[in-house]
């Protein structure tokens, strides 16, 4: 690991609240000079630490008011293709993110649909038509709350 | 309320969000003026609500990322609240949902290595009040995150 200090820990913390903020202004908050804010941002950046940004939309005024995520486990007759699993799931637009894990499931993935009528129907029409899928569990989100996460 | 001009705006940003405002009014065939304009309504709106950095937790030495799904002793009332205000409390827990379904919170916990994990695990999570049972799932890949909407 690479020698962060208080410093960076404090800017990574500012810009993964909010990436629209100057460097100037940055740089006030944390006591550096404006280019000084500047080189460890681009340092953060060339690191691999700080990746792009992430729009933030408010899902339900645009119309997106159900989010589930689904637990798919892959079926086991035959041989199921992995890349060919995750090729298709990637290609649903209502898909908002594909992981891979190790457990009661071989998948994760996010779904957004407008309303439960509309999640029916990614379910049915995409999601359980994807090759090799064997069951899928639903759990429907209510909410959700994203952490700093240990930043000094 | 919105038209088919701010959706296509939005597809453009969600798409590319380090883009500027010159460069985007110029794809989408605007001038930056009337761009800016446009982006202040949604704003105003509550809908374009901001933009966040995104941390590469592997790259500052987090290996490890657990996804813990918990179910909850209901019988007791304040069970949500105060598993949720404790678990706040782990600087290693990046996410935290609630669910409608089998499961009833889900956390995303991260971890220098498996004995790290392992430390925060029986320390931090067990202790949690109000746990009925848990489920873990390690993580391998991800494979698609943009989190974008179908707009």
């Amino acid at each position: 690991m690479t020698d962060l200090d208080e410093i960076d820990f404090g800017l990574l913390k500012a810009l993964s609240r909010d990436a629209n903020q100057s460097a100037g202004a940055l740089g006030r908050a944390l006591g550096l000079s404006q280019p000084a804010t500047w080189r460890r941002i681009k340092r953060l950046q060339e690191l691999g630490i700080l990746l792009g940004r992430r729009l933030d939309l408010d899902r339900e005024k645009l119309g997106f008011g159900v989010t589930v995520f689904l637990g798919v486990k892959l079926g086991t007759k035959g041989r199921v293709s992995l890349e060919d699993f995750e090729r298709a799931v990637c290609a649903i637009p209502e898909v908002q993110t594909v992981e891979h894990v190790l457990g009661l499931y071989d998948y994760r993935l996010r779904v957004t649909a407008r309303d439960i009528a509309d999640f029916e129907r990614v379910l049915r029409r995409r999601v359980m038509l994807l090759p090799g899928v064997g069951s899928v569990d639903a759990n429907v989100l209510l909410s959700e709350e994203r952490r700093p996460g240990p930043l000094g | 309320m919105l038209d088919d001009l701010d959706r296509r705006i939005l597809r453009h940003m969600q798409s590319d969000p380090e883009q500027s405002i010159p460069d985007l009014a110029e794809r989408l065939g605007l001038t930056p003026s009337r761009l800016s304009r446009r982006l202040e309504k949604l704003r105003e709106g509550g809908i374009l609500l901001g933009s966040r950095a995104m941390i590469d937790w592997r790259a500052l030495g987090y290996t490890v990322e657990v996804s813990l799904r918990v179910t909850l002793d209901k019988t007791n009332p304040r069970a949500f609240d105060e598993f949720i205000a404790q678990a706040r409390d782990i600087p290693e827990v990046l996410e935290i949902q609630t669910f409608l379904g089998q499961v009833d919170v889900r956390l995303s916990v991260i971890a220098r290595d498996m004995g790290h994990y392992q430390q925060i695990y029986r320390s931090a999570i067990l202790t949690l009040p109000h746990i009925a049972d848990i489920e873990a799932l390690m993580h391998v890949a991800r494979i698609k995150s943009n989190e974008s909407l179908p707009l």
